[in-house]
């Protein structure tokens, strides 16, 4: 809402020099959004003067018609003489009232005026445009004041050029404040002044021939006011004031009927209708659309009504759509002299459906979707009609048919105890000032303990106690409110799902991998780009209706298309050597999803209700991945580094998998997006010994790498941290083991298995068959070459032996080592190199 | 006592003049003190105390001497040797000190060479801010709710008394998710703020209630320098008897103190948000200028655009149908609730001009923010 100061104080008396910025927090203290305080006019400067055009010289030869004009501004020059003008406009006329700026003037831009020779003579000034003034868009031409404008007097004034515009931004429950009214009301709360409410007018009772209305949805509409205005100048133009007004307040002229209209609805809230009486067929009805009916609205677009939308009708079909938008069949025209004005109440409900529906918001729904004053409809009505008959001609004149049709309406009544705004607020506020508050608003209030509040009728949001409480701390002033603390009691402390997610986050950027919080908006070439099958489970997504962007209208099955294109910006950014890692959910759909119901709000939805909702949601598990690129080691003065490779990703998952305690296994695996032959398995296992994998890390495909333009040999790990941890109990609690001081035993083996055995079953055969002496086994060497036979690996383990009472033999030592290698070479083939 | 030497042959005693001792014990410790280096001084040790030194001969003529004679003379050789031996002792340690001197300065690198081998990682300052503010309450008492991203629209609206037909239910640029049979009634949205949240705490703890809800939440905006469809929000809940709005603006002050300064403190604007009443929008007080900037246009504020205090946020009493619809009486309870976004608080709190530079996931912005911020 656009509150042009001036207008403002036509219903509040402000002290004299108050500027908007002040205004503007008085407003903003108590709840109104002012976004902004436009200064209008602020760098015109005059003299700017009412002349009156004396002669038209029109001179030929050049590119377009000019006027060379003679201009009566009385005594503005100083001379008296008529002022000699250059103009490029044509719609104006010998005697005709003009806007005159002269030399030393400046125009909004800034742009001075000066005398300048042109099209061959000298202009002394300018004649104005509305868009040169400041005044809106229309350059059509030049303004043509009313002939009573007096010659030589101050256009600033006159035009009410000079302003500023208070832009406040409504919240939904303060519909009342879309009109000037409604801010009034506040402005007076706020310098405890009285309100001059333009509602209140003296209406003519209802009668019975008045313009037949028929409601048929009471529901719908409880309130239809008709009235009709005859005999208006079609010619007539809007008055300057009033024009101005309207354009201020950021509606644009357009005719005197559709003006006033607009000017009632931003001086009272009320949105009105004016139909051409002439193109009316019978009574105007109130009902719901049939179904198929279509209705061409002023927009020009031909629209097909859903049975829900509530229409204005006559004798032919829809005529409007009720609270949003008019018809083209019954608007008013270039020869409409006779109206019938529309002042009703529809239900918010009914006409937020019917906007929301059609995507057609107008300055009429938005004000209905948030409650309109219902019994403003009579007055402003009334001041439609006052405007009209004054403005409209000679021959206009208000009809004394007055129609109204009114459905009875239920009276909000709220109990509130007296000191229910002081239990709110922490503020000790009397009774008196609980009482005096809600009347200010606009409330009646009866009691003294327990208080009986009516709320006023412009009030619709104000239905519960805290509504009124509201009302009372902020009039009071939220500065009044006390800084106190509550008593909270002792918490536990973060989960061990938060612990450990911070863990992870924490062990991976010490590892030396940066964080990166990507987007989870996905597209099927994304799956495409990863090679995945066309049966692949994560081509299954979650599907938005309305994404950002087409290409991407899926949530995310894996973290890596994220990551993979992070990594993209990053190299095309120079940013070579890149570890990074994400750590987020993904959105796994269920096999069948069933709607979401939408449960009451009048009390706790049962168990079973809100199982529903949670049928309705899909699995959202939280990852994290990891990709790599470039070196991991830098090279530097100190020789080469090292590229990252396959085993940083695997590592990658060891830093995760130790950083909530689990013990991971490492398989060989094939599995797109990775390389068949360098792609692992991260295994966890259960208590119960069954296994899972929990995600994979290795080297990316080279053709993924391709398609995605990144570089050869970008690892890759994802990791799925609700299986990763589904084994741990809460909390993951280290044991301390027995530290042995006894010395260690170290015995070396070299091992010759195939090619094809995996090291980790190796191992794994080791340590089960060297027993509980064995301390730790460690791969120290892979061999392949001329002296292993073709096929085959050599892998070198250092076995470090250790009993926690005593000191080792050789002979133990050996035995064990001895139990370790026969269980190895029982499960993998292995073979003591050299034996 | 026995019978003196009858052999006593002073000729063969020569070594054990004084004159002789005298002046090898001189020439051995010229020796050493002429070594310039622990090679040399080990030469003159062995030249001079070795088996073969004149001091060592000399010792072993002793023996040969009258018994009157070897008090006196071993005593000679004695001191004499004991010179020399001191002597080496010194000189070797002289000698030591000079070498390990020299080899030092010899090993001397230059230690301002860069080593950057080993590659640095970083957490997201949004991470790490959101986990800031987590502690901080975290240590008033309160826990950590979290709940899922897509969610259901009770949760996200009506249980929040945003009705379906309510205004405010089309402020939120929602984004919808699509039903199996590709219709947009699918009761399921991306949600537009932490508060479900809120809704599941209620549903699930009985209070006292005293939660903070972090989370990433989506609106329809597009991605530009001040927005981004996705983007995080921290929102705190409390549930007890007898909350004022007092306690509200207590915590918080509290809050704000703890993240920006002392002396920093909020204030509540009357607002609108429909579980919320009544409902303010939160500033703070600008912890740059501290409202210095206010009317002085030779000293314009950056943070706070001279304006004295930033706006971060919303709050509010909760609304009593809110706790309705969650069961909890309202007659006997009341609540507080608060929202901030974490980026717009990255904006204002770390001078970060471009929202873009949070999302786009380039390491050299990251990167500075290190652990913990």
């Amino acid at each position: 809402m656009r509150v042009p100061l001036s207008w403002l104080r036509e219903y509040v008396d402000l002290p004299a020099g108050e500027s908007g910025r002040d205004v503007a927090d008085k407003l903003v203290a108590l709840g109104l959004e002012v976004e902004t305080v436009e200064q209008l006019g602020a760098d015109l400067k005059g003299p700017l003067v009412v002349g009156r055009v004396l002669e038209i010289e029109e001179l030929e030869g050049f590119k377009k018609p000019i006027r060379f004009c003679k201009v009566d501004v009385g005594d503005a020059n100083g001379t008296g003489e008529p002022q000699e003008i250059v103009c490029g406009a044509r719609n104006f006329e010998v005697d005709d009232k003009v806007v005159v700026i002269l030399p030393g003037g400046v125009l909004p831009g800034p742009f001075e005026i000066a005398e300048r020779k042109t099209y061959g003579r000298v202009s002394r000034g300018m004649i104005c445009s509305a868009r040169e003034l400041g005044m809106g868009d229309d350059h059509d031409g030049i303004i043509v004041l009313p002939i009573e404008a007096q010659v030589g007097a101050d256009a600033i004034e006159l035009l009410g050029l000079v302003d500023e515009v208070l832009d406040i931004a409504v919240t939904p429950d303060r519909g009342y404040c879309l009109s000037m009214r409604g801010v009034a009301r506040e402005a007076a709360i706020a310098y405890g002044q009285p309100l001059r409410d333009p509602a209140l007018l003296d209406v003519p009772d209802a009668n019975s021939y008045g313009y037949p209305i028929l409601v048929e949805d009471a529901a719908g509409c409880d309130r239809f006011v008709a009235r009709t205005v005859v005999g208006i100048d079609p010619e007539a133009p809007s008055p300057l004031w009033l024009q101005r007004r309207v354009q201020m307040a950021g509606m644009r002229p357009i005719s005197l009927v559709v003006d006033v209209t607009n000017y009632v609805m931003l001086e009272l809230g009320q949105p009105l209708h004016a139909y051409d009486r002439a193109r009316l067929q019978g009574p105007i009805v109130v009902r719901r659309a049939h179904e198929g009916e279509t209705l061409t609205t002023l927009d020009d677009v031909e629209r097909r009504l859903d049975r829900e939308d509530l229409l204005i009708c006559d004798n032919r079909g829809p005529i409007g759509l009720a609270g949003v938008m008019g018809g083209e069949s019954t608007e008013i025209g270039a020869e409409t002299a006779d109206i019938v004005i529309e002042a009703a109440h529809f239900d918010p409900v009914a006409i937020a459906r019917t906007a929301r529906r059609h995507k057609l918001g107008s300055e009429a729904s938005r004000r209905f979707e948030r409650g309109v004053d219902p019994e403003a409809a009579r007055a402003a009505a009334q001041r439609a009609v006052d405007l009209l008959a004054v403005l409209g001609g000679e021959r206009a004149q208000a009809e004394a048919g007055v129609t109204e049709v009114d459905a009875p309406r239920e009276a909000v009544r709220i109990v509130l105890a007296a000191d229910h705004a002081a239990k709110v607020a922490g503020v000790p506020y009397t009774r008196e000032t609980v009482a005096q508050r809600l009347q200010e608003v606009g409330c009646s209030v009866e009691g003294i303990d327990e208080l009986t509040v009516l709320p006023p009728t412009w009030r619709p949001d104000l239905t519960d106690p805290n509504d009124l409480a509201e009302e009372v701390i902020r009039l009071e002033g939220y500065e009044q409110v006390p800084s106190t603390l509550p008593q909270v009691p002792a918490g536990r402390g973060l989960t061990a799902d938060q612990r450990r997610r911070r863990r992870i986050g924490r062990a991976l950027a010490g590892a030396g991998f940066a964080e990166v919080l990507d987007y989870p908006f996905v597209g099927q070439s994304a799956f495409d780009d990863l090679g995945l099958a066309e049966d692949d489970a994560r081509r299954r997504t979650v599907v938005l209706v309305n994404p950002i962007s087409e290409e991407e209208p899926a949530l995310r099955t894996t973290l890596l298309p994220g990551l993979l294109g992070t990594l993209r910006r990053n190299l095309g950014r120079g940013n070579g050597d890149l570890a990074l890692f994400e750590s987020g959910v993904v959105f796994l759909p269920n096999a069948s999803t069933p709607r979401a119901p939408q449960l009451a709000v009048d009390r706790r939805p049962t168990d079973a209700e809100l199982a529903q909702l949670a049928a309705a949601l899909p699995n959202q598990p939280q990852r994290v991945a990891v990709v790599l690129a470039g070196e991991w080691e830098h090279s530097g003065w100190w020789g080469k580094g090292r590229p990252q490779l396959w085993a940083d990703a695997v590592e990658a998952a060891r830093v995760v998998a130790d950083a909530v305690g689990v013990e991971l296994t490492v398989r060989q695996d094939q599995y797109e997006p990775w390389h068949p032959g360098r792609c692992a398995a991260l295994v966890a296992t259960a208590p119960d010994g069954t296994e899972r994998v929990v995600g994979h890390a290795g080297e990316l495909h080279p053709r993924v790498l391709k398609t995605l333009h990144l570089p050869e040999r970008v690892a890759a790990m994802e990791l799925d941290l609700d299986l990763l941890t589904a084994d741990l109990d809460g909390e993951h609690l280290p044991q301390a083991g027995h530290i042995s001081s006894y010395p260690v035993a170290t015995q070396d083996v070299a091992l010759v298995v195939d090619a094809s055995v995996p090291a980790a079953s190796v191992e794994a055969a080791l340590v089960e068959g060297a027993g509980a002496l064995l301390e730790s086994v460690r791969l120290f060497d892979v061999y392949t070459g001329a002296q292993i036979a073709e096929g085959g690996k050599s892998l070198a383990y250092a076995l470090r032996f250790r009993a926690t009472d005593r000191t080792l033999t050789v002979e133990e030592a050996t035995a064990a080592r001895d139990a370790a290698v026969a269980l190895a070479t029982e499960r993998t083939g292995a073979v003591l190199r050299g034996a | 006592m026995s019978a003196p030497n009858k052999s006593y042959d002073p000729v063969e005693v020569e070594a054990l003049k004084p004159e002789e001792v005298e002046r090898a014990r001189d020439a051995a410790l010229a020796a050493v003190a002429a070594a310039s280096d622990l090679a040399e001084l080990q030469e003159a040790k062995v030249a001079h105390t070795g088996d073969r030194s004149p001091l060592a001969l000399a010792n072993r003529e002793i023996g040969a001497l009258p018994p009157q004679a070897k008090a006196e003379a071993g005593k000679r050789v004695g001191q004499a040797r004991g010179a020399v031996r001191q002597a080496l002792e010194r000189r070797q340690v002289e000698l030591e000190a000079e070498r390990d001197a020299r080899v030092l300065v010899e090993e001397a690198v230059d230690v301002t060479l860069p080593w950057d081998r080993a590659p640095r990682g970083a957490r997201h300052p949004l991470t790490t801010l959101s986990e800031r503010i987590e502690d901080l309450f975290v240590a008033m008492g309160y826990e950590v709710a979290e709940g899922p991203q897509v969610e259901a629209e009770w949760y996200n609206f009506d249980a929040l008394n945003i009705l379906p037909d309510h205004p405010a239910r089309t402020m939120q640029d929602t984004f919808f998710v699509r039903a199996e049979d590709g219709s947009a009634d699918s009761g399921v949205v991306l949600r537009t703020h932490t508060s479900p949240v809120q809704i599941r705490t209620m549903l699930t703890r009985t209070p006292p209630i005293y939660v903070i809800c972090p989370g990433r939440v989506y609106r329809t905006d597009e991605l530009d320098a001040t927005h981004t469809p996705v983007f995080g929000q921290i929102e705190g809940l409390a549930v007890d008897k007898g909350l004022t709005m007092g306690d509200l603006k207590g915590t918080l002050d509290h809050f704000v103190q703890a993240m920006f300064g002392e002396g920093i403190v909020t204030r509540l604007r009357p607002s609108y948000f429909p579980f919320t009443e009544p409902s303010a929008e939160l500033d703070l007080k600008c912890f740059v200028c501290r409202g210095a900037s206010v009317g002085d246009p030779e000293h314009p504020c950056r943070t706070c655009r001279s304006e004295g205090w930033i706006e971060w946020g919303g709050c509010g009493m909760v609304n009593p149908r809110v706790l309705i619809a969650c069961g909890i009486d309202p007659e006997v309870y009341s609540g507080f609730a608060f929202g901030v976004g974490l980026e717009r608080a990255l904006m204002f709190r770390h001078n970060v001009e471009d929202m873009r530079d949070m999302v786009e996931g380039d390491v050299r912005f990251t990167l500075p923010f290190g652990m913990e911020i």
